[in-house]
């Protein structure tokens, strides 16, 4: 693992946004997370690794209520964001997920125009008062998904026209233009090619100054390039969790190290 | 005995057939010494391809022979009868049916002993009593049998027969020889597994052109009809005429104008019934039901589409047409106290029956196609904090719109080619009329009732409903082709 850059990044906070406590996923009979405790803060990359179908995918979609969609998906435990319980009865998942943006393994764009694509938050959320105001809030978030300068010619072009780099940048617009507070990213490069994905692992890093970002990868390489705060996960289970150079460095679990090393997963 | 010889021809290739497929088998299995390994195919290969060889020429040149040998005899018999018979007979058809009946009773006489074949070959029309012999065999003739019509039916008798006879030989050596050739190329290195494959795409292949080949049959016969109605009548008044009036006396009005009329104004309520219920059917079925009540309530959505549309007709002329009189009409006894509607048959009732039977067409095409959209779509919208209802209407639906507008187009070629709900349900006046609580007629109607009962063939009154249905043909077909080409321009979005 001699190409690993492992940069020391200072935590800006410790502020704790999300809390899970004992959380149990079942999916029918399948038990697919077992009890998993975790504190994500504010303001920092967290990036869950693991082997396929250990689960990291899974606990990120308990974090804005994606579970509810799939029938046969049981959650138990608790999960507070800023204190407050997400699994309370008293709790919309629709405006839940507004707060937790998303952001998929694949690159999703609405078969829309581009600026439809990024409006389509706003719109549904009534954030913007005026044309004026949304035309301002598109701008502002593919400026900060990086790709306003590529688009900015062509905003009523369709967005499934794009290149996947490009649509995947367009898709953390649309996640970003909704204002979320947390941004949760399902393996979000692994249908990009290496030059996409280091323009959405530079723009992860930017997206940090205003949001927790949660970031599920199969590629160790990027997790340590990215997140400050690394989760491990196998079978089911959180096996470690800390800071992403202890875990890459000097992890204190065997099963951690056989992962990293590449003798498991 | 034409039949019965053709009968033991038919059996004697089968014979050979099976022979064939037996002896090629051993052959192949003795020339491999016994180890079936050594042969390039399995044995029973050599047996298919020897069988494939005895049977495919004989049957073909058999099946030519059929359909070819009665024409020429009739035509080399045409010859013999003068055109007096013709003339009286009305038509050289009907006369040559004639000779075909006394040549066909001639040979049942024989059969049955009435006659012997000598007999049946020299009788003369003028001293023996042909229609009393015949009608002793069972043969009944509405006439005397002239003697140019005796004459060319012994001539066809003997004709038949000489044919039959070198149908015969022909057929059996061609299956002989296949036989034989196949046999004789059998040994251990003739690739039979190649051989079948290529049979095996020939009837593959047959079938498909059969299938095209029917519609292009079909087609023709509609087109030749109507270029024989459009040499009788004006094409300018089919066309732009404005009135359906059919005199059989002739001097007809025939516009298919407002007949055009009536189809489209049936058609569009039809869709706008069909197209909005089975829409919603299909978003509940495909985005809210659970995986219970969805495999429950599809089927029974689906049977819908398996009750005959005579059915649906009884049921627009029973039940719903006087229901929406009992509401739009008898005046002061009716629900809305107006009398706007007199008869059952109306363009609504029509309408509204064929937008039912039309539901289950637009649901289940609407269901695909809305299951056809990526999850991932759904899942965005979900993530970005959209309910389930604006997911839909935003995201599932603008998707899905392509397929759905091809979904709608077929409904309505349907609608539009459909006949039994308007044949009972919309009644038989042509007219334009933006009433809808009025009887109005179809194209569909139209043809139905031109040619049932008796019918000249060479009136325009007829033959429009060959110009009809064309015009029909015409317009299902590119409603068709446009549905078609919009779904598939869809599909290609997510594949």
């Amino acid at each position: 693992m001699n190409d690993m850059r492992i940069l020391e990044r200072d935590v800006d906070t410790n502020t704790i946004k999300i809390a899970a406590r004992g959380v149990q996923v079942y999916y029918g009979d399948n038990h697919a997370i077992k009890d998993v405790d975790v504190d994500i803060q504010d303001k920092t990359v967290t990036a869950f690794i693991g082997p396929s179908g250990c689960g990291k995918s899974t606990f990120l979609r308990c974090l804005n209520r994606m579970n509810d969609t799939i029938d046969i998906c049981r959650v138990e435990g608790d999960i507070h964001i800023d204190g407050e319980d997400i699994y309370d009865k008293r709790v919309d998942p629709v405006q839940l997920r507004a707060k937790v943006g998303m952001v998929f393994q694949k690159p999703n764009p609405f078969p829309k125009s581009i600026y439809d694509n990024v409006a389509y938050g706003p719109r549904i959320h009534g954030l913007a008062k005026n044309k004026a105001e949304l035309d301002e809030i598109v701008e502002n978030a593919l400026r900060r998904a990086a790709i306003w300068n590529e688009v900015k010619d062509r905003l009523n072009a369709p967005g499934t026209g794009l290149s996947g780099g490009q649509q995947q940048r367009l898709c953390i617009a649309r996640a970003v233009a909704t204002e979320p507070e947390v941004l949760l990213m399902d393996e979000p490069c692994s249908a990009l090619d290496p030059i996409a994905t280091a323009q959405v692992e530079e723009l992860i890093d930017e997206l940090r100054q205003n949001y927790s970002v949660v970031i599920v990868t199969h590629s160790m390489q990027q997790a340590a390039r990215v997140s400050q705060k690394t989760a491990f996960f196998h079978l089911g289970n959180l096996v470690e969790y800390g800071e992403t150079g202890n875990i890459f460095t000097n992890p204190e679990d065997p099963r951690t190290e056989s992962y990293i090393t590449g003798r498991i997963g | 005995m034409a039949l019965g010889l053709t009968g033991y021809v038919v059996l004697a290739i089968i014979l050979l057939t099976v022979a064939a497929f037996f002896m090629a088998r051993s052959r192949a299995k003795s020339t491999a010494g016994g180890d079936i390994r050594l042969l390039h195919s399995l044995p029973n290969y050599y047996g298919y391809n020897a069988a494939m060889f005895a049977a495919v020429p004989a049957f073909g040149v058999l099946m030519i022979w059929l359909l070819a040998q009665p024409m020429i005899i009739e035509n080399s018999v045409f010859k013999l009868i003068p055109e007096r018979i013709v003339s009286e007979g009305s038509s050289r058809g009907l006369v040559m049916s004639d000779v075909r009946r006394v040549a066909e009773g001639l040979d049942i006489a024989v059969a049955r002993g009435a006659l012997t074949d000598d007999e049946a070959g020299s009788m003369r029309a003028d001293a023996d009593d042909v229609r009393s012999i015949l009608g002793g065999v069972g043969v009944a003739l509405g006439s005397d049998v002239e003697p140019e019509v005796l004459q060319a039916a012994q001539q066809y008798r003997s004709k038949s027969e000489t044919g039959t006879f070198w149908m015969s030989t022909t057929v059996v050596t061609l299956a002989l020889l296949g036989a034989a050739l196949a046999i004789f190329v059998t040994n251990a290195d003739f690739r039979a597994r190649n051989t079948v494959e290529r049979g095996a795409l020939t009837l593959l292949i047959l079938a498909a052109s059969l299938a095209i080949l029917t519609t292009v049959g079909i087609v023709l016969s509609m087109l030749f009809e109507s270029i024989n109605f459009f040499r009788l009548h004006p094409w300018t008044d089919f066309f732009f005429g404005g009135s359906w009036a059919p005199n059989f006396r002739g001097d007809s009005d025939l516009s298919i104008l407002p007949l055009l009329w009536g189809t489209l104004y049936i058609s569009v309520i039809a869709l706008l019934v069909a197209v909005p219920i089975g829409l919603f059917a299909a978003i509940y079925l495909s985005e809210y039901a659970g995986p219970k009540t969805r495999s429950t309530a599809k089927p029974l959505l689906e049977i819908l589409a398996g009750i005959p549309t005579i059915v649906y007709g009884l049921f627009a002329l029973l039940t719903v047409g006087p229901a929406l009189v009992s509401i739009f009409g008898r005046g002061d006894n009716g629900l809305l106290g107006v009398d706007w509607m007199s008869g059952a048959t109306a363009v609504l009732t029509a309408g509204l029956v064929m937008g039912i039977m039309l539901i289950p067409f637009v649901s289940s095409l609407s269901d695909d196609i809305i299951n056809a959209v990526p999850q991932s779509m759904r899942d965005g919208s979900f993530g970005l904090g959209a309910t389930h209802s604006e997911t839909i209407r935003q995201v599932v639906l603008p998707a899905a719109l392509p397929g759905i507008v091809g979904a709608v187009l077929l409904a309505a070629s349907r609608a539009i080619g459909e006949t039994m709900i308007v044949v009972l349900g919309a009644g038989a006046i042509a007219k334009f009329s933006l009433n809808p609580l009025e009887a109005m007629t179809t194209i569909t109607t139209r043809i139905v009732s031109q040619l049932t009962g008796d019918t000249d063939f060479a009136s325009p009154e007829t033959l429009v409903a060959f110009a009809l249905g064309l015009t029909l043909f015409v317009l299902t077909l590119g409603l068709n082709v446009l549905a078609l080409y919009i779904v598939r321009k869809y599909r290609e979005q997510y594949e």
